[in-house]
């Protein structure tokens, strides 16, 4: 990866849709700072009113689990089926506990 | 606005597949294989292989270099829109395709190539992109007519890609997708107001440009399918889904009950209905002017590219100085 040294840094946008909903990801932007990048997250990403709220998050600040470690990660809560209300069985008159 | 079967556009020299090597490549391969017939997603940090990887960056950065280039036929006419209605429906439409030149130069990004390598292969003449915005924008029809027509082509090819199986790519398909199908009707919406309340200087316009663009349009599809030699590869990626001749056949089929309603013909003597097969026949595509606007020598080639690196290079001042407003700014946080 040469020559990137005048690139602006990238960033990973989050828009809320509405109000009581939580910010999802929805892509990213290359931004001098975080201000321009609240500004051009606006124009890319909410032109159709997509978004009532956005948050920017330098892409190099984030820590994430590793892809090859998924299965050892998450597998060990397959089985544990009873964390799920649907494990108990109850008399059907009270079928809404 | 659109990708065209770019998989046959690539001719780097160490594109072939390379033999399988280790034992341990040889189980993620396998792993990968069974993931793809299992129809599951390739996300960003997950294993692939290398020829994979190159295909996805070829094609994910012609498409957006494609989306780039081709806010510059329509520019074209933003100062000459004949009411402000079509002015500000053109801009939102011209915007729209910077948009998906970012969605899809993002998705790339993910796949270890940086922004400016991605640029830099476009300025070079490295990356191509789609044939169809080497061609002028004569009149005010053709604004239109690239909505039915080029946006309709490019509809018709991208909706296969929302099913892609590398994951960035078939999400920021989804997001453009949705936002495509105004581009269309909002062509086929001008085009229609031309046709039943123009003038017949004004219809003979419409006529003209759909004239021109037909062809083009067809040739979006990419070359035949017997003369795609990376398209099985790609099929069996699921980074394509349906071939280019049926693809086209389909645009055919729909775009020719389309051009009733419009009231235009279709600049194809040899098109009709085919009882037998269901579908129209067409005559044959002038495969020769394709390749040659691909290799560079169509109507606007080097004017494109020559707008393109001026607008770069004009620019980097502006890029140069957020960048040191930047630092500046964090300086002035830390000293503080």
């Amino acid at each position: 990866m040469s020559e990137t040294k005048n690139e602006w840094p990238l960033w990973e946008v989050f828009v809320r849709s509405k109000a009581g909903l939580d910010h999802k990801h929805c892509g990213s932007l290359h931004a001098a700072d975080a201000q321009m990048a609240i500004q051009l997250a606006r124009d890319v990403y909410t032109r159709r009113q997509e978004g009532t709220s956005v948050w920017v998050v330098r892409s190099d600040q984030i820590t994430a689990s590793d892809p090859g470690e998924k299965s050892s990660y998450f597998d060990p809560m397959e089985d544990k089926v009873y964390r799920h209300p649907t494990f108990y069985a109850l008399p059907k008159s009270l079928d809404h506990m | 606005m659109y990708t065209q079967a770019m998989d046959t556009m690539g001719k780097d020299r160490d594109d072939t597949p390379k033999a399988v090597r280790s034992a341990d490549e040889l189980a993620h391969q396998h792993a990968f294989d069974e993931r793809i017939d299992a129809g599951e997603f390739i996300e960003a940090k997950d294993w692939m292989p290398e020829h994979y990887r190159k295909t996805l960056v070829r094609q994910i950065s012609q498409h957006a270099h494609s989306e780039i280039v081709g806010m510059l036929p329509e520019g074209n006419w933003i100062t000459r829109a004949p009411t402000l209605k079509r002015k500000a429906i053109l801009m939102a439409k011209v915007q729209d395709e910077a948009g998906h030149g970012l969605y899809l130069y993002a998705a790339a990004e993910t796949l270890g190539t940086s922004r400016d390598q991605l640029v830099d292969a476009l300025h070079s003449g490295k990356a191509k992109y789609s044939s169809i915005f080497n061609y002028p924008t004569l009149t005010w029809a053709d604004m239109g007519t690239i909505g039915w027509l080029v946006d309709g082509a490019a509809i018709m090819n991208q909706v296969p890609l929302c099913r892609c199986s590398y994951a960035p790519y078939a999400r920021a398909m989804v997001r453009i997708c949705r936002e495509e199908s105004f581009h269309q009707r909002q062509g086929f919406e001008s085009l229609l107001t031309m046709m039943t309340k123009g003038t017949d200087a004004q219809k003979a316009m419409v006529q003209d440009a759909v004239n021109r663009w037909w062809w083009p349009s067809l040739m979006m599809f990419g070359p035949p399918d017997s003369e795609s030699p990376n398209s099985e590869q790609s099929m069996r990626w699921g980074i394509k889904r349906i071939s280019n001749d049926d693809l086209r056949q389909k645009f055919v089929d729909v775009t020719v009950e389309q051009s009733k309603i419009l009231g235009v013909t279709l600049p194809d003597p040899e098109l009709r209905w085919n009882d037998e097969r269901e579908h129209w026949d067409f005559g044959a595509i002038d495969w020769r002017e394709f390749w040659q606007v691909v290799g560079g020598d169509g109507p606007c080639n080097r004017e494109r590219l020559a707008a393109r690196v001026k607008a770069w290079d004009d620019g980097a001042w502006v890029r140069d100085a957020a960048l040191a407003h930047a630092a500046k700014q964090e300086q002035l946080k830390e000293a503080a």
